[in-house]
Protein backbone atom coordinates (compact mmCIF):
# COMPACT_ATOMS: atom_id res chain seq x y z
CA UNK A 1 0.00 0.00 0.00
CA UNK A 2 2.45 2.35 0.68
CA UNK A 3 4.44 1.82 -2.23
CA UNK A 4 1.92 2.09 -4.52
CA UNK A 5 1.15 5.69 -2.64
CA UNK A 6 4.97 6.48 -3.67
CA UNK A 7 4.57 5.92 -6.81
CA UNK A 8 1.54 7.67 -7.05
CA UNK A 9 3.21 10.80 -5.50
CA UNK A 10 6.11 10.26 -8.12
CA UNK A 11 4.17 10.38 -10.82
CA UNK A 12 2.17 13.57 -9.85
CA UNK A 13 5.33 14.93 -8.80
CA UNK A 14 6.72 14.65 -12.33
CA UNK A 15 3.70 15.51 -13.99
CA UNK A 16 3.28 18.69 -11.85
CA UNK A 17 7.36 19.58 -12.34
CA UNK A 18 7.10 19.96 -16.20
CA UNK A 19 3.80 21.94 -15.89
CA UNK A 20 5.56 24.03 -13.64
CA UNK A 21 8.25 24.49 -15.96
CA UNK A 22 6.04 25.19 -18.96
CA UNK A 23 4.06 28.18 -16.83
CA UNK A 24 7.31 29.88 -16.37
CA UNK A 25 8.56 29.66 -19.35
CA UNK A 26 5.24 30.83 -20.84
CA UNK A 27 5.07 33.42 -18.33
CA UNK A 28 8.70 34.95 -19.19
CA UNK A 29 7.48 34.94 -23.11
CA UNK A 30 4.53 36.30 -22.52
CA UNK A 31 5.33 38.86 -20.77
CA UNK A 32 8.59 40.09 -22.29
CA UNK A 33 6.17 39.72 -25.57
CA UNK A 34 2.95 41.99 -23.88
CA UNK A 35 6.13 44.62 -23.28
CA UNK A 36 7.98 44.49 -26.19
CA UNK A 37 5.37 44.08 -29.02
CA UNK A 38 4.46 47.67 -29.43
CA UNK A 39 8.16 48.75 -29.58
CA UNK A 40 9.42 46.35 -32.33
CA UNK A 41 9.10 48.98 -35.48
CA UNK A 42 11.64 50.18 -37.64
CA UNK A 43 11.47 53.26 -35.49
CA UNK A 44 13.01 51.42 -32.96
CA UNK A 45 15.96 49.98 -34.89
CA UNK A 46 16.63 53.28 -36.80
CA UNK A 47 15.36 55.99 -34.76
CA UNK A 48 14.47 59.10 -36.94
CA UNK A 49 16.96 57.92 -39.41
CA UNK A 50 15.44 56.95 -42.96
CA UNK A 51 16.27 53.31 -42.63
CA UNK A 52 18.23 53.38 -45.84
CA UNK A 53 20.66 55.84 -44.87
CA UNK A 54 21.14 54.27 -41.74
CA UNK A 55 22.10 51.02 -43.62
CA UNK A 56 24.11 52.15 -46.18
CA UNK A 57 26.03 54.33 -43.27
CA UNK A 58 25.16 57.67 -45.26
CA UNK A 59 23.88 59.27 -41.81
CA UNK A 60 24.84 58.32 -38.68
CA UNK A 61 21.77 56.44 -36.31
CA UNK A 62 21.37 58.29 -33.16
CA UNK A 63 18.19 57.19 -31.44
CA UNK A 64 18.01 53.88 -32.66
CA UNK A 65 19.26 50.38 -31.93
CA UNK A 66 21.24 49.98 -35.22
CA UNK A 67 25.02 50.40 -33.85
CA UNK A 68 24.03 48.48 -31.15
CA UNK A 69 22.61 45.28 -33.54
CA UNK A 70 26.16 46.34 -36.07
CA UNK A 71 28.10 45.90 -33.02
CA UNK A 72 26.77 42.55 -31.93
CA UNK A 73 27.39 41.23 -35.21
CA UNK A 74 30.78 42.69 -35.69
CA UNK A 75 31.39 40.89 -32.25
CA UNK A 76 30.33 37.75 -33.42
CA UNK A 77 31.68 37.94 -36.70
CA UNK A 78 35.42 38.42 -35.25
CA UNK A 79 35.36 35.93 -32.24
CA UNK A 80 33.91 33.00 -34.41
CA UNK A 81 37.00 33.99 -37.10
CA UNK A 82 39.73 33.65 -34.24
CA UNK A 83 38.02 30.60 -32.59
CA UNK A 84 37.12 28.64 -35.83
CA UNK A 85 40.44 27.30 -36.74
CA UNK A 86 41.87 26.95 -33.14
CA UNK A 87 38.78 25.05 -31.81
CA UNK A 88 38.38 23.04 -34.91
CA UNK A 89 42.35 21.81 -35.48
CA UNK A 90 41.54 21.29 -31.37
CA UNK A 91 38.50 19.39 -31.62
CA UNK A 92 39.96 17.17 -34.36
CA UNK A 93 43.17 16.90 -32.76
CA UNK A 94 41.24 15.22 -29.46
CA UNK A 95 39.02 12.94 -32.09
CA UNK A 96 41.64 11.46 -33.85
CA UNK A 97 45.36 12.06 -33.22
CA UNK A 98 44.97 12.12 -29.12
CA UNK A 99 44.81 9.13 -27.05
CA UNK A 100 45.32 7.62 -23.08
CA UNK A 101 46.58 10.17 -20.68
CA UNK A 102 46.95 12.92 -23.18
CA UNK A 103 43.93 13.00 -24.04
CA UNK A 104 42.57 13.10 -20.43
CA UNK A 105 44.86 15.81 -19.76
CA UNK A 106 43.21 17.86 -22.85
CA UNK A 107 39.66 17.15 -21.99
CA UNK A 108 40.41 18.23 -18.41
CA UNK A 109 41.62 21.25 -19.28
CA UNK A 110 38.88 22.00 -22.25
CA UNK A 111 36.24 20.83 -19.56
CA UNK A 112 37.76 23.80 -17.01
CA UNK A 113 37.47 26.10 -19.55
CA UNK A 114 34.07 25.62 -20.75
CA UNK A 115 33.75 26.20 -16.58
CA UNK A 116 35.41 29.64 -16.48
CA UNK A 117 33.09 32.40 -15.05
CA UNK A 118 32.71 34.62 -18.31
CA UNK A 119 33.66 37.34 -15.89
CA UNK A 120 36.86 35.95 -15.05
CA UNK A 121 37.74 35.92 -18.68
CA UNK A 122 36.57 39.74 -19.16
CA UNK A 123 39.10 40.02 -16.26
CA UNK A 124 41.37 38.42 -18.09
CA UNK A 125 41.07 40.30 -21.34
CA UNK A 126 40.88 43.81 -19.24
CA UNK A 127 44.06 43.20 -17.20
CA UNK A 128 45.70 42.11 -20.47
CA UNK A 129 45.56 44.64 -21.93
CA UNK A 130 45.82 46.88 -19.39
CA UNK A 131 49.15 45.07 -18.77
CA UNK A 132 50.00 45.84 -22.56
CA UNK A 133 49.12 49.47 -22.61
CA UNK A 134 51.05 50.22 -19.91
CA UNK A 135 54.26 48.14 -21.12
CA UNK A 136 53.84 48.24 -24.94
CA UNK A 137 51.47 49.68 -26.55
CA UNK A 138 50.32 52.96 -25.41
CA UNK A 139 47.25 53.67 -27.41
CA UNK A 140 45.78 50.06 -27.02
CA UNK A 141 42.78 50.48 -25.11
CA UNK A 142 40.16 48.18 -24.19
CA UNK A 143 37.81 47.18 -28.01
CA UNK A 144 36.39 45.42 -30.38
CA UNK A 145 39.62 43.38 -30.89
CA UNK A 146 40.48 42.81 -27.04
CA UNK A 147 36.53 41.37 -26.39
CA UNK A 148 36.47 39.72 -29.76
CA UNK A 149 39.73 37.84 -28.34
CA UNK A 150 38.21 37.09 -24.89
CA UNK A 151 34.96 36.18 -26.58
CA UNK A 152 36.87 33.56 -28.32
CA UNK A 153 38.54 32.38 -25.45
CA UNK A 154 35.12 31.88 -24.12
CA UNK A 155 33.59 29.87 -26.82
CA UNK A 156 36.68 27.56 -27.70
CA UNK A 157 35.88 24.83 -25.82
CA UNK A 158 31.98 24.66 -27.45
CA UNK A 159 33.47 24.24 -30.58
CA UNK A 160 36.64 21.79 -29.80
CA UNK A 161 33.74 19.71 -27.95
CA UNK A 162 31.06 19.23 -30.74
CA UNK A 163 34.20 19.09 -32.96
CA UNK A 164 35.19 16.04 -31.34
CA UNK A 165 31.87 14.30 -30.83
CA UNK A 166 30.72 14.99 -34.39
CA UNK A 167 34.18 12.55 -35.49
CA UNK A 168 33.44 10.84 -32.98
CA UNK A 169 30.21 9.59 -33.80
CA UNK A 170 30.50 8.75 -37.31
CA UNK A 171 29.86 4.74 -37.40
CA UNK A 172 33.20 2.99 -37.35
CA UNK A 173 31.88 1.48 -41.27
CA UNK A 174 33.11 4.68 -42.59
CA UNK A 175 35.84 5.16 -40.74
CA UNK A 176 37.14 2.00 -42.26
CA UNK A 177 35.80 1.94 -46.04
CA UNK A 178 38.02 4.92 -47.51
CA UNK A 179 41.03 2.87 -45.43
CA UNK A 180 40.00 -0.25 -47.16
CA UNK A 181 40.19 1.35 -51.07
CA UNK A 182 43.75 2.55 -50.41
CA UNK A 183 43.32 5.86 -49.28
CA UNK A 184 45.88 7.18 -46.57
CA UNK A 185 44.18 8.24 -43.32
CA UNK A 186 45.27 11.93 -43.95
CA UNK A 187 42.93 11.56 -47.39
CA UNK A 188 40.56 9.90 -45.36
CA UNK A 189 40.10 12.23 -42.81
CA UNK A 190 39.67 15.13 -44.75
CA UNK A 191 37.71 13.47 -47.87
CA UNK A 192 35.52 11.33 -46.01
CA UNK A 193 35.64 12.00 -42.43
CA UNK A 194 35.22 15.83 -42.43
CA UNK A 195 33.10 16.67 -44.59
CA UNK A 196 30.38 13.79 -43.34
CA UNK A 197 31.17 15.50 -39.90
CA UNK A 198 30.24 19.06 -41.40
CA UNK A 199 26.70 19.14 -40.15
CA UNK A 200 27.76 18.65 -36.56
CA UNK A 201 30.45 20.44 -36.28
CA UNK A 202 28.18 23.31 -37.85
CA UNK A 203 26.06 23.06 -34.53
CA UNK A 204 28.77 23.77 -32.45
CA UNK A 205 29.41 26.76 -34.71
CA UNK A 206 26.12 27.76 -34.25
CA UNK A 207 25.91 27.50 -30.83
CA UNK A 208 29.14 29.55 -30.50
CA UNK A 209 27.45 32.29 -32.70
CA UNK A 210 24.55 32.62 -29.93
CA UNK A 211 26.76 32.32 -27.25
CA UNK A 212 28.54 35.66 -28.49
CA UNK A 213 25.34 37.28 -29.18
CA UNK A 214 24.08 36.94 -25.48
CA UNK A 215 27.09 37.77 -23.08
CA UNK A 216 27.07 40.63 -21.47
CA UNK A 217 30.29 40.03 -19.01
CA UNK A 218 33.10 39.70 -21.23
CA UNK A 219 31.71 43.21 -23.34
CA UNK A 220 31.67 44.67 -19.91
CA UNK A 221 35.07 44.49 -19.13
CA UNK A 222 36.40 44.65 -22.42
CA UNK A 223 35.46 47.53 -24.41
CA UNK A 224 31.68 47.79 -24.89
CA UNK A 225 30.42 51.64 -24.21
CA UNK A 226 26.50 53.07 -24.00
CA UNK A 227 27.20 55.49 -27.33
CA UNK A 228 29.45 55.26 -29.65
CA UNK A 229 27.95 54.69 -33.36
CA UNK A 230 28.93 52.21 -35.63
CA UNK A 231 32.99 50.97 -34.68
CA UNK A 232 35.56 52.55 -37.06
CA UNK A 233 38.32 49.92 -37.08
CA UNK A 234 38.65 47.10 -34.61
CA UNK A 235 40.56 49.30 -32.21
CA UNK A 236 37.54 51.54 -31.30
CA UNK A 237 34.73 51.06 -28.87
CA UNK A 238 31.17 49.66 -30.02
CA UNK A 239 27.79 49.20 -28.77
CA UNK A 240 26.09 45.96 -28.38
CA UNK A 241 22.93 44.58 -27.71
CA UNK A 242 22.92 42.29 -24.58
CA UNK A 243 24.60 45.33 -22.72
CA UNK A 244 22.13 47.90 -24.14
CA UNK A 245 19.26 45.98 -22.36
CA UNK A 246 21.78 46.06 -19.31
CA UNK A 247 22.00 49.26 -19.62
CA UNK A 248 18.33 50.48 -19.79
CA UNK A 249 17.41 48.00 -16.71
CA UNK A 250 19.70 50.42 -14.54
CA UNK A 251 19.63 53.81 -16.00
CA UNK A 252 16.57 54.44 -17.73
CA UNK A 253 15.06 57.76 -17.93
CA UNK A 254 11.37 57.75 -19.24
CA UNK A 255 8.70 55.15 -20.24
CA UNK A 256 9.90 55.47 -23.89
CA UNK A 257 13.84 54.77 -23.28
CA UNK A 258 12.68 51.81 -20.98
CA UNK A 259 10.28 50.66 -23.62
CA UNK A 260 13.57 50.03 -26.03
CA UNK A 261 15.15 47.99 -23.53
CA UNK A 262 11.93 45.71 -23.80
CA UNK A 263 12.13 45.22 -27.73
CA UNK A 264 15.52 44.92 -27.80
CA UNK A 265 15.48 42.14 -25.50
CA UNK A 266 13.01 40.79 -27.55
CA UNK A 267 14.79 41.32 -30.49
CA UNK A 268 18.04 39.51 -29.05
CA UNK A 269 15.87 36.83 -27.86
CA UNK A 270 14.72 36.04 -31.50
CA UNK A 271 18.17 36.37 -32.88
CA UNK A 272 19.01 33.52 -30.29
CA UNK A 273 15.99 32.00 -30.69
CA UNK A 274 16.52 31.23 -34.25
CA UNK A 275 19.70 30.40 -33.86
CA UNK A 276 18.92 27.85 -31.28
CA UNK A 277 16.62 26.47 -34.08
CA UNK A 278 18.76 26.47 -37.01
CA UNK A 279 21.44 24.35 -34.76
CA UNK A 280 18.33 22.18 -33.46
CA UNK A 281 17.51 21.16 -37.35
CA UNK A 282 20.66 20.88 -38.24
CA UNK A 283 22.19 18.34 -35.48
CA UNK A 284 18.30 16.75 -36.09
CA UNK A 285 19.32 15.82 -40.03
CA UNK A 286 23.14 15.10 -38.87
CA UNK A 287 21.70 12.64 -36.74
CA UNK A 288 18.83 11.24 -38.96
CA UNK A 289 21.62 10.69 -41.94
CA UNK A 290 23.16 7.79 -40.03
CA UNK A 291 20.52 6.77 -38.50
CA UNK A 292 19.29 6.08 -41.62
CA UNK A 293 22.55 4.01 -42.86
CA UNK A 294 22.53 1.89 -39.93
CA UNK B 1 54.05 8.44 -41.96
CA UNK B 2 54.77 11.21 -44.57
CA UNK B 3 55.95 14.28 -44.09
CA UNK B 4 52.60 16.25 -44.97
CA UNK B 5 50.83 14.01 -42.35
CA UNK B 6 53.41 14.62 -40.05
CA UNK B 7 52.78 18.59 -40.39
CA UNK B 8 49.33 18.46 -40.21
CA UNK B 9 49.64 16.63 -36.98
CA UNK B 10 51.93 18.86 -35.26
CA UNK B 11 49.91 21.64 -36.32
CA UNK B 12 46.53 20.23 -34.67
CA UNK B 13 48.63 19.36 -31.44
CA UNK B 14 49.75 22.95 -31.83
CA UNK B 15 45.85 23.98 -31.47
CA UNK B 16 44.98 21.74 -28.79
CA UNK B 17 48.12 22.77 -26.90
CA UNK B 18 47.60 26.76 -27.30
CA UNK B 19 43.74 26.45 -26.47
CA UNK B 20 44.89 24.50 -23.11
CA UNK B 21 47.54 27.11 -22.77
CA UNK B 22 44.48 29.88 -22.56
CA UNK B 23 43.25 28.15 -19.65
CA UNK B 24 46.73 27.95 -17.88
CA UNK B 25 47.19 31.03 -18.90
CA UNK B 26 44.13 33.05 -17.58
CA UNK B 27 45.08 31.44 -13.74
CA UNK B 28 48.57 32.14 -14.22
CA UNK B 29 48.63 35.82 -15.42
CA UNK B 30 45.79 36.58 -11.86
CA UNK B 31 48.60 34.52 -9.86
CA UNK B 32 51.16 36.90 -11.15
CA UNK B 33 49.44 40.04 -10.62
CA UNK B 34 47.77 39.28 -7.75
CA UNK B 35 51.00 38.37 -6.10
CA UNK B 36 52.03 41.69 -4.03
CA UNK B 37 48.98 40.33 -1.84
CA UNK B 38 50.48 36.98 -1.25
CA UNK B 39 54.02 38.84 -0.51
CA UNK B 40 52.75 41.33 1.49
CA UNK B 41 50.81 38.75 4.07
CA UNK B 42 47.62 40.11 3.39
CA UNK B 43 45.53 37.08 1.50
CA UNK B 44 44.33 35.86 5.18
CA UNK B 45 43.13 38.95 6.03
CA UNK B 46 41.72 39.26 2.55
CA UNK B 47 39.78 35.84 2.83
CA UNK B 48 37.88 36.99 6.61
CA UNK B 49 37.66 40.59 6.81
CA UNK B 50 34.61 42.77 5.60
CA UNK B 51 34.55 44.78 2.77
CA UNK B 52 35.31 48.34 3.96
CA UNK B 53 37.63 50.79 1.60
CA UNK B 54 37.56 53.77 3.89
CA UNK B 55 39.20 51.86 6.74
CA UNK B 56 41.35 50.49 4.63
CA UNK B 57 39.75 46.79 4.34
CA UNK B 58 39.62 44.98 1.49
CA UNK B 59 38.29 41.63 2.39
CA UNK B 60 35.63 39.87 0.15
CA UNK B 61 34.24 37.41 2.97
CA UNK B 62 30.68 39.05 2.35
CA UNK B 63 31.25 38.45 -1.36
CA UNK B 64 32.02 34.92 -1.22
CA UNK B 65 29.76 34.24 1.73
CA UNK B 66 27.02 35.84 -0.80
CA UNK B 67 28.17 33.75 -3.81
CA UNK B 68 28.06 30.54 -2.22
CA UNK B 69 24.38 31.29 -0.35
CA UNK B 70 23.24 32.30 -3.49
CA UNK B 71 24.30 29.49 -5.47
CA UNK B 72 23.50 26.72 -3.37
CA UNK B 73 19.38 28.19 -2.46
CA UNK B 74 19.34 28.45 -6.46
CA UNK B 75 20.86 24.74 -6.97
CA UNK B 76 17.86 23.72 -3.71
CA UNK B 77 14.89 24.94 -5.63
CA UNK B 78 16.10 24.08 -8.97
CA UNK B 79 17.30 20.46 -7.92
CA UNK B 80 13.61 19.21 -7.49
CA UNK B 81 11.61 20.75 -10.90
CA UNK B 82 14.64 19.49 -12.57
CA UNK B 83 14.39 16.08 -11.00
CA UNK B 84 10.58 15.81 -11.87
CA UNK B 85 10.65 17.22 -15.38
CA UNK B 86 13.22 15.07 -16.48
CA UNK B 87 11.56 11.93 -14.90
CA UNK B 88 9.12 13.19 -16.98
CA UNK B 89 10.55 13.57 -20.05
CA UNK B 90 12.73 10.38 -20.39
CA UNK B 91 10.46 8.16 -18.42
CA UNK B 92 7.07 8.82 -17.33
CA UNK B 93 5.70 10.16 -20.84
CA UNK B 94 8.42 9.56 -23.27
CA UNK B 95 6.14 10.06 -26.10
CA UNK B 96 4.61 12.90 -27.43
CA UNK B 97 4.19 15.29 -24.58
CA UNK B 98 7.68 14.47 -23.16
CA UNK B 99 9.38 15.46 -26.40
CA UNK B 100 7.09 18.56 -26.35
CA UNK B 101 8.31 19.36 -22.93
CA UNK B 102 12.17 18.46 -23.64
CA UNK B 103 12.36 20.65 -27.18
CA UNK B 104 11.30 23.76 -24.87
CA UNK B 105 13.83 23.45 -22.33
CA UNK B 106 15.89 22.88 -24.91
CA UNK B 107 15.20 26.32 -25.75
CA UNK B 108 14.78 27.58 -22.86
CA UNK B 109 19.05 27.12 -22.89
CA UNK B 110 19.60 29.57 -25.32
CA UNK B 111 17.95 32.35 -23.58
CA UNK B 112 20.28 35.09 -23.11
CA UNK B 113 20.74 35.72 -19.47
CA UNK B 114 20.53 39.59 -19.91
CA UNK B 115 17.14 38.82 -20.30
CA UNK B 116 16.09 37.06 -17.51
CA UNK B 117 18.22 39.90 -15.72
CA UNK B 118 15.77 41.70 -17.23
CA UNK B 119 12.68 40.63 -16.61
CA UNK B 120 13.55 39.83 -13.00
CA UNK B 121 14.17 43.76 -12.40
CA UNK B 122 10.89 44.49 -13.99
CA UNK B 123 8.99 41.42 -13.02
CA UNK B 124 10.05 39.52 -10.24
CA UNK B 125 11.64 41.82 -7.90
CA UNK B 126 8.31 44.28 -7.24
CA UNK B 127 6.60 41.13 -6.56
CA UNK B 128 9.07 39.75 -4.26
CA UNK B 129 8.98 43.77 -3.08
CA UNK B 130 5.62 43.54 -2.30
CA UNK B 131 5.56 40.50 -0.73
CA UNK B 132 8.45 40.43 1.65
CA UNK B 133 7.64 44.36 2.73
CA UNK B 134 10.95 45.64 2.53
CA UNK B 135 13.48 47.22 0.35
CA UNK B 136 13.55 47.49 -3.13
CA UNK B 137 13.16 43.45 -3.85
CA UNK B 138 16.47 43.06 -4.94
CA UNK B 139 17.47 40.30 -3.18
CA UNK B 140 19.50 37.24 -2.72
CA UNK B 141 15.78 35.38 -2.71
CA UNK B 142 14.85 37.32 -6.31
CA UNK B 143 18.27 36.61 -7.52
CA UNK B 144 18.07 32.80 -6.37
CA UNK B 145 14.92 31.96 -8.22
CA UNK B 146 15.80 33.84 -11.44
CA UNK B 147 19.19 31.42 -11.20
CA UNK B 148 17.40 28.60 -10.22
CA UNK B 149 15.25 29.45 -13.42
CA UNK B 150 18.73 30.11 -15.78
CA UNK B 151 20.29 26.87 -14.18
CA UNK B 152 17.32 24.41 -14.37
CA UNK B 153 17.17 23.91 -18.51
CA UNK B 154 20.66 22.42 -18.43
CA UNK B 155 19.95 20.82 -15.35
CA UNK B 156 17.21 18.86 -16.61
CA UNK B 157 18.89 18.00 -19.83
CA UNK B 158 22.06 16.04 -18.24
CA UNK B 159 19.21 14.56 -15.69
CA UNK B 160 17.71 13.13 -18.61
CA UNK B 161 20.58 12.18 -20.23
CA UNK B 162 21.74 10.61 -16.89
CA UNK B 163 18.17 8.30 -16.57
CA UNK B 164 18.65 7.20 -21.08
CA UNK B 165 21.98 5.55 -20.04
CA UNK B 166 20.78 2.80 -18.17
CA UNK B 167 21.36 -0.22 -19.90
CA UNK B 168 18.40 -1.47 -22.00
CA UNK B 169 18.43 -4.99 -20.33
CA UNK B 170 17.87 -3.62 -16.62
CA UNK B 171 14.79 -2.14 -17.96
CA UNK B 172 13.51 -5.07 -20.20
CA UNK B 173 13.97 -7.12 -16.66
CA UNK B 174 11.16 -4.72 -15.23
CA UNK B 175 9.35 -5.14 -17.67
CA UNK B 176 9.87 -8.90 -17.66
CA UNK B 177 8.50 -8.98 -14.08
CA UNK B 178 5.32 -6.89 -14.72
CA UNK B 179 6.93 -3.59 -13.36
CA UNK B 180 5.41 -0.37 -14.24
CA UNK B 181 7.17 2.79 -15.36
CA UNK B 182 6.94 4.64 -12.44
CA UNK B 183 8.37 1.38 -10.40
CA UNK B 184 10.65 1.22 -12.69
CA UNK B 185 11.70 4.76 -12.64
CA UNK B 186 12.16 4.75 -8.69
CA UNK B 187 13.33 0.80 -8.12
CA UNK B 188 16.24 1.16 -11.20
CA UNK B 189 16.91 4.43 -13.32
CA UNK B 190 17.34 6.51 -10.08
CA UNK B 191 19.69 4.02 -8.04
CA UNK B 192 21.79 3.44 -10.70
CA UNK B 193 21.71 7.39 -11.84
CA UNK B 194 23.05 8.91 -8.99
CA UNK B 195 26.36 9.64 -10.42
CA UNK B 196 24.91 11.28 -13.62
CA UNK B 197 22.80 13.36 -10.96
CA UNK B 198 25.74 14.19 -8.90
CA UNK B 199 27.29 15.38 -12.23
CA UNK B 200 24.83 17.36 -13.21
CA UNK B 201 23.76 18.90 -10.29
CA UNK B 202 27.68 20.00 -9.88
CA UNK B 203 27.54 21.02 -13.44
CA UNK B 204 24.76 23.68 -12.32
CA UNK B 205 25.99 25.28 -9.37
CA UNK B 206 29.37 25.99 -11.03
CA UNK B 207 27.15 27.43 -13.55
CA UNK B 208 25.01 29.35 -10.33
CA UNK B 209 28.74 30.61 -9.42
CA UNK B 210 29.67 31.78 -12.44
CA UNK B 211 26.92 33.80 -13.07
CA UNK B 212 27.42 37.90 -13.51
CA UNK B 213 24.38 39.27 -15.11
CA UNK B 214 21.61 37.97 -13.14
CA UNK B 215 23.95 38.85 -9.55
CA UNK B 216 24.73 42.24 -11.28
CA UNK B 217 21.06 42.90 -12.25
CA UNK B 218 19.22 41.85 -9.18
CA UNK B 219 21.28 40.59 -6.30
CA UNK B 220 21.09 44.33 -4.47
CA UNK B 221 24.52 45.24 -4.26
CA UNK B 222 25.45 45.41 -0.86
CA UNK B 223 28.76 44.57 0.73
CA UNK B 224 27.62 43.66 4.16
CA UNK B 225 27.51 39.63 4.59
CA UNK B 226 23.76 38.63 4.35
CA UNK B 227 22.01 37.28 7.01
CA UNK B 228 18.38 36.68 5.56
CA UNK B 229 16.70 35.91 2.11
CA UNK B 230 15.53 38.96 1.95
CA UNK B 231 19.01 41.23 2.02
CA UNK B 232 20.53 42.38 -0.78
CA UNK B 233 24.16 40.84 -1.80
CA UNK B 234 26.91 41.36 -3.92
CA UNK B 235 28.54 37.95 -5.26
CA UNK B 236 31.83 37.71 -6.55
CA UNK B 237 30.71 37.89 -9.81
CA UNK B 238 29.51 41.18 -9.58
CA UNK B 239 31.89 42.77 -7.76
CA UNK B 240 34.36 42.19 -10.45
CA UNK B 241 31.91 43.95 -12.54
CA UNK B 242 31.55 46.42 -9.95
CA UNK B 243 35.28 47.41 -9.86
CA UNK B 244 36.26 47.37 -13.06
CA UNK B 245 36.74 50.98 -13.06
CA UNK B 246 38.89 51.39 -10.19
CA UNK B 247 42.99 52.09 -10.84
CA UNK B 248 44.66 49.54 -12.08
CA UNK B 249 47.04 49.81 -9.11
CA UNK B 250 45.58 50.23 -6.49
CA UNK B 251 44.85 47.65 -3.71
CA UNK B 252 41.02 48.20 -4.58
CA UNK B 253 41.69 46.33 -8.02
CA UNK B 254 44.50 43.69 -6.97
CA UNK B 255 41.39 42.13 -4.73
CA UNK B 256 39.81 41.56 -8.13
CA UNK B 257 42.50 39.28 -9.09
CA UNK B 258 41.56 37.49 -5.92
CA UNK B 259 37.80 36.81 -6.41
CA UNK B 260 38.95 35.84 -10.11
CA UNK B 261 41.47 33.38 -8.32
CA UNK B 262 38.24 32.08 -6.02
CA UNK B 263 36.23 31.50 -9.09
CA UNK B 264 38.43 29.58 -10.88
CA UNK B 265 39.18 27.29 -7.56
CA UNK B 266 35.70 26.55 -7.60
CA UNK B 267 35.30 25.98 -11.76
CA UNK B 268 38.39 23.52 -10.82
CA UNK B 269 36.75 21.99 -7.60
CA UNK B 270 33.46 21.54 -10.04
CA UNK B 271 35.56 19.95 -13.32
CA UNK B 272 37.38 17.54 -11.17
CA UNK B 273 34.25 16.21 -9.25
CA UNK B 274 32.40 15.74 -12.77
CA UNK B 275 35.64 14.15 -14.01
CA UNK B 276 36.24 12.01 -11.23
CA UNK B 277 32.16 10.94 -11.60
CA UNK B 278 32.38 10.39 -15.20
CA UNK B 279 35.63 8.07 -15.18
CA UNK B 280 33.92 6.10 -12.74
CA UNK B 281 30.55 5.47 -15.45
CA UNK B 282 32.97 4.52 -17.74
CA UNK B 283 35.07 1.84 -15.81
CA UNK B 284 31.40 0.56 -15.18
CA UNK B 285 30.48 0.69 -18.69
CA UNK B 286 33.52 -1.85 -19.27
Amino acid sequence: MRSQRLEFAVTLFSWISALVFLGIMTTLLTYLLIKGAPYLTLALIFGTTSPLDGLLLKQPVLNGLFPAIAGTLLLVFFSVLIALPAGLSAGIYLAEYAKGSVKGFFSLMFDLLAGIPSIVVGLFGFSVTIFLHQRFFGNLYPCLLISSVSLAFLVLPCLIRTTQTALESLPLSLRQTGLALGATPLQNLFRVLLPRALSGIMTGVILAIGRCAEDTAVIMLTGVVVSSGIPKSVFSNYEALPFYIYYISSEYRDRAELGTGYGAALLLLGICGLLYFAAFSINRRFKNAFRKRV
Amino acid sequence: MSLRAVIVKNILFFSAFISAAVTLGIFVFMAVLGLPLFREGLFLDMLSQPWMPHKNSYGIRPMILSTLSLSFLSVLIAFPLSLGCAAFVSVISPGKAGRFVKSMVGLMTGVPTVIYGFIGVFLLAPLVRDISGRGSGMCILTAAILLAILVSPTMILLFSSAFETIPEGYLRAVDALGGSTVQKFIYVILPHSWKGVLAGVTLSLGRAIGDTMIALMVAGNAVASPASLFDPARPLTSHIAHLIAADFNSLEFKVLFLCGMALYLFTLLSAGLVNILSSGKKKEAL
